[in-house]
């Protein structure tokens, strides 16, 4: 806590003093530093849904990897593509989607091609016992369902309105949440009667909401792609996390959360 | 610290004052000046005039003027009586009445929704009597007031301590009753407090986010207000999100500046 605001405080007597653009956009990539000599870091910045299957990855990496600590970093792979364009100092990006995976690609911030290595489709979550008694995709147009979705300007809001205009079933969504573990809280608080989340989120729920897997979903996959950052200090470790991720025992973590194969 | 408070001419800082104020001042201006440097300027009409932006400014000061009215329903009252009258555990009282200036929005929330939500303390009574507030911009309005309260609450119970009891005290021996004392002495002495009060009501209000987004849900022209546009924006569109954030940015600074300027004139 001192600490801390000692640090704010030095910043900003810095940020007085040396009002230079590098004094301002100094990052703060407190984690990854404080690491002892002979320890090398590894960083990952990896979407939210992967919170679970890429923190089992990591132990697993840095007990085949002694002396090796893997950083991670969890957020919306639209937010994570943005840090990394502006210099954060990941090594390995591992995206929900391929969109934002290409925009690095486009800008050049790519070490190689990247790799698919997961897929993910939407399932209909409710909360338990089902109080709508929805069972198909159909259901969720029914009146008086209140059926809570993803906004289109994000992944799991674009796969929606593909699943729509593909089945020709329009959802009157009472919300049009930002972010998939919005939709899934308003399932699990039972605000919603349904919503359209990732088959993964679902599972991540254990008891508290009821995945209902349909048939359309197929019509917007998912797919998640993994590459080495061009920045990245230790290109060899970043190679061997991908190359663990797409491998036999990357592809089981994966499908014990839910994720389905490229 | 007697002779700064008696001279009000004295106005005598150590001169070194300036170089941390200035920095402070900095701070919170160079923000805005980088946010001001990556408005893309040829789009920045369509962008804030686009059916999504009118909708969700709209909304926005709709519902700020309706939690402001409803902070000052409910907050003069409080203030009143946690200015005037003294009681067992007010200490705490108080503590939790302004709660939810530090409280995360989100939090706010979150205890929103287990009270007014379908499963919450009132919200299942209020289902049956066919009150629903889930998804509503009435839920938007309950979140804003939830976290604009203290604001106004805080300032109205300042003014009123240092406005004293005195002009309350003569005006009651003179005849005046409680409620004439209100509407006569009492309101019109603190009506620059109520009204700076009332402002930052507005204006947290207008700001109003973690609350709203975890509480309400976020739909168009219902519930998404200018705060959820802009971050919805961002994911897909950093033009559209830099020049709605300068349009609240603007509304911020015109309800405050207008209103403070409003103050020095009457004061």
């Amino acid at each position: 806590m001192r600490q801390a605001f000692g640090k704010a405080a030095a910043l900003l007597a810095a940020f007085g003093l040396a009002c230079s653009l590098a004094a301002c956009g100094s990052s703060g990539g407190g984690a990854t530093s404080g690491s002892g000599a002979t320890e090398e870091t590894l960083t990952v910045y990896a979407a939210a849904s992967l919170k679970k299957t890429f923190t089992g990855l990591a132990k697993a990496f840095e007990r085949s990897h002694p002396g090796t600590k893997v950083v991670l970093n969890f957020a919306g792979s639209s937010d994570l593509a943005t840090q990394i364009s502006q210099g954060a100092p990941a090594d390995v990006f591992a995206s929900a989607d391929t969109k934002n995976m290409d925009k690095l690609a486009d800008a050049g911030l790519l070490d190689g091609e990247p790799a698919d290595f997961a897929t993910n489709v939407l399932e209909i979550a409710v909360p338990p016992g089902n109080p709508a008694s929805i069972s198909a995709f159909a259901d969720l147009a029914k009146p008086g369902v209140k059926v809570v979705v993803c906004a289109p300007q994000v992944p799991c809001g674009a796969a929606t309105e593909k699943v729509e205009k593909g089945t020709g079933v329009g959802l009157k969504p009472v919300s049009e949440e930002s972010s998939v573990t919005d939709v899934l809280g308003k399932v699990i608080s039972g605000e919603a009667d349904a919503g359209l989340v990732y088959a993964t989120d679902v599972l991540s729920a254990g008891n508290k909401a009821k995945g209902i897997p349909f048939p359309e979903a197929a019509q917007a996959v998912n797919t998640y792609p993994i590459a080495t950052v061009g920045v990245a200090k230790n290109k060899e470790l970043a190679k061997a996390f991908v190359e663990l991720v797409t491998g036999a025992e990357g592809r089981e973590a994966l499908a014990d959360s839910g994720f389905g194969a490229p | 610290m007697g002779s700064a408070r008696n001279g009000h001419a004295y106005s005598g800082i150590p001169r070194w004052l300036y170089v941390p104020a200035a920095v402070g001042a900095l701070f919170v201006l160079l923000p805005l000046a980088a946010m001001l440097a990556k408005v893309n300027w040829a789009q920045f009409i369509p962008l804030v005039t686009s059916a999504a932006s009118l909708d969700a400014l709209g909304l926005s000061l709709r519902t700020s003027a309706a939690s402001t009215a409803l902070c000052l329903v409910f907050g003069v009252p409080l203030a009143m009586v946690l200015a005037r009258r003294p009681f067992r555990g007010q200490r705490l009282f108080r503590a939790f009445v302004l709660l939810p200036l530090v409280l995360p929005p989100v939090v706010g929330g979150i205890a929103l929704l287990y009270t007014f939500g379908r499963q919450g303390l009132l919200g299942k009574g209020l289902e049956v009597a066919g009150l629903q507030i889930a998804f509503s911009t009435t839920a938007v309005v309950l979140a804003q007031t939830f976290v604009a309260l203290p604001f106004l609450v805080v300032s109205l119970e300042g003014a009123l301590r240092t406005a004293g009891k005195r002009y309350e005290a003569v005006a009651a021996t003179l005849g005046a009753s409680p409620a004439t004392v209100l509407r006569r002495v009492t309101l019109p002495l603190v009506l620059p407090g109520l009204a700076s009060g009332a402002v930052l009501s507005f204006a947290r209000s207008l700001g109003e986010f973690g609350a709203t987004l975890t509480f309400a849900g976020s739909l168009q022209g219902v519930t998404r207000t200018l705060p959820l546009e802009i971050y919805l924006q961002r994911e897909s569109d950093a033009d559209a999100a830099v020049a709605l954030s300068l349009l609240l940015v603007a509304v911020a600074v015109a309800v405050v500046g207008l209103s403070y300027r409003k103050q020095q004139v009457s004061a």
